[in-house]
């Protein structure tokens, strides 16, 4: 099939950016997207023109490095899959397919479709952790985990941290990567310690990075590509008023 | 203290004051209504409603300052509500300065959730609206009778602009109310995956019941049911 | 080169434990003045930035990615193995150690397989205390499975993503201290080049992938936790950015690199579809419990899997194997596939596959069970082929997955260099010639966490090391040589991109240097490689500049190490003359077409020393005694 792309290219955070056309003439269907951006790539190597920069890694869906938003939709139109697991079969002969970075002001465009996404370290750094010393575990069947608990658990933890949810929130907010993680940690026993005080502390850091605020639209768990609930943003939202009202917090 | 000003401090606890203000005019909202309804069992009862609300908490309170306080607890609710929204909608507006070139219709999953910022105006124009011609009787000056609410109410829809004004302004009001109070189960963290399914029918209802019980009255002088 | 293995005296069972006593340790105080630097942010490079951060020295840690969570650590599907018994099914730390030295078809150091069979109880402690979810029993005890045919449940997992969560829970470690200001996090930037001062190794050379520019880094001491060098065959199920750059430079510089040739390619992977691919996706080995694996008898078939009648299917491996079947180890399973498909009986576009039927287990099972153990599995393959498993029988091929060779270490993970230590799937590793299922994230986390840390303090704590600065001539020189690389890729007045050529010398060491090797393919690679590295270098383009973040720069500096290793991986193959594990030579197999080890000529690691440029290198030998578990032939029949 023959695909029309409208890539967007810009040379650094603060340079001006603008779409450039290219055309895929021979795109094959069983290949993925990225595949595809690689075929268009080589051919422009061998113009002796510069590639378009996209960010991937692992190319099975789990590393989260790819993310791109292709016709207004982050990871593409098919739901529950990052880029790198699109695959053309999915789109038909003649289609114009335009090609954005994730948008917003806490994932600075590097270039041409690459944000830098270290607002997403930088959350996890302020407490998405639980603190063991290495080497001071207690024996693992030690602590009982009641089956639900750690299936949940495992259900926010599945998160990649890609950015679709921010990429697609009107509001560019981060809720739902940070209340995945409040959520594994908050879900399971060894993370009650420091549960409040990983709640509030993640959050002063989301606002510090300039994410927006959570309107319940739901458009980020429409794109995530492991499928991440909603609920756990309002598990995050009761944690985050019981930090205020009444549990113990050590920051004062 | 750094944890009790969170609240204010950070977008979530923004959104829960939001929430718990909500909820509180929502309370109003339902009351009012109630109150309202009295109205059909005839000027002497309806009046006597209104008399009484002056009286509330007498005699362990001064007169009128129950009433007083409430209207100064409705008051700040609806600034507070109305404050975070607008600083929530600064902040995610700062939060996009790039808009995409190609946007996706599909991704907006509730058109009512897009309602809430415009329909908040609107709404809070149709209270102003709605004290000048009720409670400051600027609206209809020479039908306007001070103490005697009953005539206000029927003598004002008995103009059928006025009338109709009251049911569109409903429309607003309920779609505000129906995604509002499904989002602050959301955003209060009132959330179980054993009652969860029950939030969106609540909410539905709520406004369904306020919308049906506000545009009786209209609708019933219209008709002329209720008359001078 | 001298390889001297420090292995502790003593009973086995007690090596470790009085190791650590008798080595030195670092005072306290004293731990924040040693500077680390670490490349690498999986579970090796993770889990010992964050130990040693804690510990309180100071940590420099690398990583290519944009972040330390993207590290590859983070695809392992299947599971972490233990020996913790839970199951009571007679699993016990020597029943590990004996599986693993069996498993790697006894090529590997016995001291050092016994020490992560006793970590790897506290590896799973560890990763519970830090909230690694794994799955769980409903009395809330952790589950376990059998894995890749081990006779206990001794596999933790946590559903099909264990590597990703054990991955999160080094990351979150480490960004605690990252935060606390002990572990200085540089992501987005790769190592080029190791400095070696005085013999010991004292710091890296850095391109800064947003920026270009290039930097000197100096510390006490040097951990490589970079993974792998799978991608030299272009197509592997690693990540596209896995690359040997940082263990090859090091080579170069004068690191011992050992057994090359044990590469290991795992059977259950999605067949390549055309010319465009990028990469093969793995999908986890347990699918062979309960799918059977056939070709058609008649070689060219064309019709459809349905249409070919029972009569007429070769389930080859329940063929040749009636007591394993399907679930012979991962070498045997991969040889046989591409036995068949070289027989011309292979399935699918090009006939690069075999069908792995679940038909007969959705009658036994039903439907539903299939669905609950393989669902993800079936939708994963699904979305990557459009076909449907449940009714029409996946394909697989093997496809490289894992290499055991690497950089020579001694017990205390120290390479041939003072001071460069090397951790994770870097090293030449505790897998012998052949790893088990679910032991490699167990080893990444036993050097991160465990064997590191102690070894590390010994280390600094008994060397004197001078005090070094930026300006120091060897820093200056290691500067300038990557500085002249780069320049000579930019500059480069050629046509073809670097990936190109990356996937052709891929397709000749896939062709020579795969599943099976033989003395003429091997001695026609070492003829060949050597001229495409020519053409490499005389005609690849490199478009952009070095100043700004450059994909074309990045992938043209790796593959041009890809070419260097390519040519020892299979010297070392030619050299290796027998099979073992992963490492099949056609020349030496038994009647019955099975593996034939040497162990009176080969029971021996070999290392190879880099001697200079276009010379051939030299190949040591560290010799391999078993003293507790006795070599035999290893049997699936």
């Amino acid at each position: 099939m023959k695909l029309t792309l409208h890539v967007w290219r810009q040379s650094g955070p603060t340079a001006p950016g603008r779409f450039e056309t290219y055309v895929a003439p021979d795109v094959n269907e069983h290949m993925s997207f990225l595949e595809m951006l690689d075929v268009v790539n080589e051919r422009l190597t061998a113009e002796g023109k510069e590639p378009f920069a996209f960010e991937h890694d692992c190319r099975e869906g789990i590393c989260g490095s790819c993310g791109m938003v292709i016709n207004g939709r982050p990871h593409g139109k098919t739901g529950l899959t990052a880029t790198c697991q699109l695959h053309m079969r999915h789109f038909s002969d003649g289609e114009e397919l335009w090609i954005e970075p994730y948008r917003a002001k806490a994932f600075p465009v590097i270039r041409d479709l690459i944000v830098d996404r270290s607002a997403f370290d930088r959350i996890i750094q302020a407490g998405g952790y639980i603190s063991a010393r290495t080497g001071s575990a207690p024996e693992a069947n030690a602590i009982l985990v009641p089956k639900p608990a750690a299936d949940w658990a495992m259900d926010a933890a599945q998160c990649i941290g890609c950015g679709a949810c921010v990429a697609a929130c009107p509001n560019a907010s981060a809720m739902l990567f940070l209340s995945a993680k409040v959520s594994h940690l908050g879900l399971l026993p060894q993370g009650q310690p420091e549960r409040y005080e990983r709640v509030q502390r993640m959050l002063e850091q989301h606002d510090a990075e300039g994410f927006g605020n959570c309107t319940n639209h739901g458009a980020c768990e429409a794109v995530c590509p492991k499928g991440i609930s909603l609920d756990f943003i309002a598990k995050l939202n009761r944690d985050m008023l019981a930090s205020a009202l009444r549990a113990p917090v050590a920051q004062e | 203290m750094r944890a009790l000003s969170s609240l204010w401090r950070l977008t979530v606890g923004k959104k829960i004051i939001m929430a718990a203000t909500g909820a509180g005019l929502c309370a109003f909202v339902l009351g009012h209504m109630a109150g309202n309804l009295k109205i059909f069992l005839g000027r002497e009862v309806f009046n006597h409603y209104a008399e009484w609300l002056r009286h509330i908490g007498e005699p362990l309170l001064p007169p009128t300052a129950g009433l007083c306080v409430a209207r100064l607890g409705i008051i700040a609710c609806a600034a507070l509500h109305i404050t975070m929204a607008v600083q929530l909608y600064l902040l995610s507006d700062a939060a996009r300065p790039t808009r995409y070139n190609k946007v996706d219709n599909s991704l907006v999953l509730s058109r009512t959730s897009l309602m809430m910022r415009l329909g908040g105006v609107t709404l809070g124009a149709f209270i102003l609206f709605h004290l000048a011609h009720l409670t400051w009787g600027w609206i209809c000056p020479g039908e306007y009778v001070a103490g005697d609410p009953y005539n206000n109410v029927i003598a004002g829809f008995q103009h059928s602009w006025l009338a109709a004004f009251y049911l569109l302004a409903m429309v607003p009001l309920c779609l505000h109310l129906y995604h509002g109070i499904w989002s602050a189960f959301q955003t209060l963290g009132l959330n179980s995956p054993r009652y969860n399914a029950l939030r969106r029918p609540l909410a539905l209802a709520f406004s369904l019941l306020v919308f049906v019980g506000n545009a009786s009255i209209p609708l019933a002088v219209q008709a002329g049911v209720l008359h001078l | 080169m001298e390889l001297n293995a420090h292995v502790p005296s003593g009973p086995i069972e007690s090596k470790w434990q009085r190791h650590q006593f008798d080595m030195k340790l670092v005072n306290p105080a004293n731990k924040r003045k040693y500077n680390v630097i670490v490349v690498g942010s999986g579970l090796a490079g993770g889990a010992a930035a964050a130990s040693l951060g804690e510990m309180g020295y100071r940590v420099d840690c690398f990583c290519f990615q944009d972040s330390p969570r993207r590290a590859h650590s983070i695809a392992a599907q299947g599971g972490i193995n233990a020996a913790k018994n839970y199951q009571n099914d007679g699993d016990s730390v020597h029943r590990l150690f004996y599986d693993t030295v069996k498993g790697g078809d006894f090529r590997a150091r016995e001291a050092n397989v016994y020490r992560l069979a006793e970590l790897s109880a506290n590896i799973i402690d560890q990763c519970v205390a830090q909230g690694v979810p794994f799955a769980r029993e409903y009395g809330g005890t952790l589950d376990n499975r059998s894995f890749g045919g081990a006779q206990v449940s001794r596999t933790f997992y946590a559903r099909g993503q264990t590597g990703q969560q054990l991955l999160l829970g080094a990351y979150q470690a480490l960004s605690k201290q990252i935060a606390a200001g002990t572990v200085q996090m540089h992501a987005r930037t790769e190592m080029l080049d190791l400095i070696v001062i005085d013999g010991a190794a004292r710091g890296i050379v850095t391109r800064d992938l947003v920026t270009g520019e290039t930097k000197s880094w100096l510390a006490d001491a040097v951990l490589l936790c970079t993974g792998g060098y799978s991608n030299v065959f272009y197509l592997s199920t690693n990540a596209i950015g896995c690359n040997a750059t940082a263990i090859w430079r090091a080579y170069r510089r004068g690191a011992g690199f050992a057994n090359p040739c044990y590469t290991q390619i795992h059977p259950t992977c999605i067949p390549q579809s055309g010319d465009y691919q990028s990469k093969l996706t793995l999908m986890s080995e347990s699918l062979r419990n309960d799918g059977r694996i056939w070709v058609p008898k008649q070689a060219g078939e064309t019709r459809t899997a349905d249409k070919v009648p029972e009569g007429e299917r070769d389930y080859y491996l329940e063929r040749l194997y009636p007591s394993f079947g399907n679930l012979c180890p991962r070498d045997i399973a991969s040889r046989r596939a591409k036995e068949q498909c070289d027989a011309g009986r292979g399935v699918g576009p090009g006939g690069g596959g075999v069908y792995l039927d679940f038909a007969e287990a959705i009658g036994r099972l039903g439907r539903r069970t299939v669905e609950q153990r393989y669902g993800n599995l079936f939708e994963m393959y699904e979305r990557i082929t459009g076909e449907d498993p449940y009714t029409v029988p996946m394909r697989i091929y093997p496809a490289p997955h894992y290499t055991m060779g690497g950089l020579w270490v001694d017990y205390n993970l120290m390479s041939t260099i003072p001071g460069l230590h090397v951790l994770g799937e870097a090293n030449f590793s505790d897998h012998g010639a052949n790893r088990l299922g679910a032991s490699a994230l167990m080893q990444g986390l036993a050097d991160g966490y465990f064997v590191a840390p102690a070894t590390l303090g010994h280390y600094l704590a008994s060397t004197k090391l001078a005090k070094v600065d930026l300006d120091h001539p060897e820093v200056k020189r290691t500067e300038e040589e990557v500085a002249n690389r780069t320049r000579r890729l930019l500059d480069n007045p050629g046509k073809r991109s670097a990936m190109s050529f990356h996937r052709e010398l891929g397709a000749l060491l896939w062709e020579k240097c795969g599943m099976a090797r033989n003395r003429e393919g091997l001695t026609e690679a070492l003829r060949l490689i050597p001229q495409l590295r020519e053409e490499f270098w005389n005609d690849v383009t490199v478009p952009g500049t070095g100043e700004s973040l450059n994909q074309s720069l990045e992938r043209a500096g790796r593959v041009g190490d890809f070419f260097e290793l390519a040519e020892l991986l299979c010297r070392d193959a030619l050299e290796r003359e027998e099979s073992c594990g992963g490492h099949f030579r056609e020349e030496y197999q038994t009647e019955d077409g099975e593996a034939q080890r040497r162990d009176d000529l080969f029971a021996h690691a070999a290392v190879w020393e880099y001697a200079g440029e276009d010379k051939a290198p030299i190949r040591n030998t560290e010799q391999l005694d078993f003293e507790y578990v006795k070599p035999a032939q290893r049997s699936y029949k």
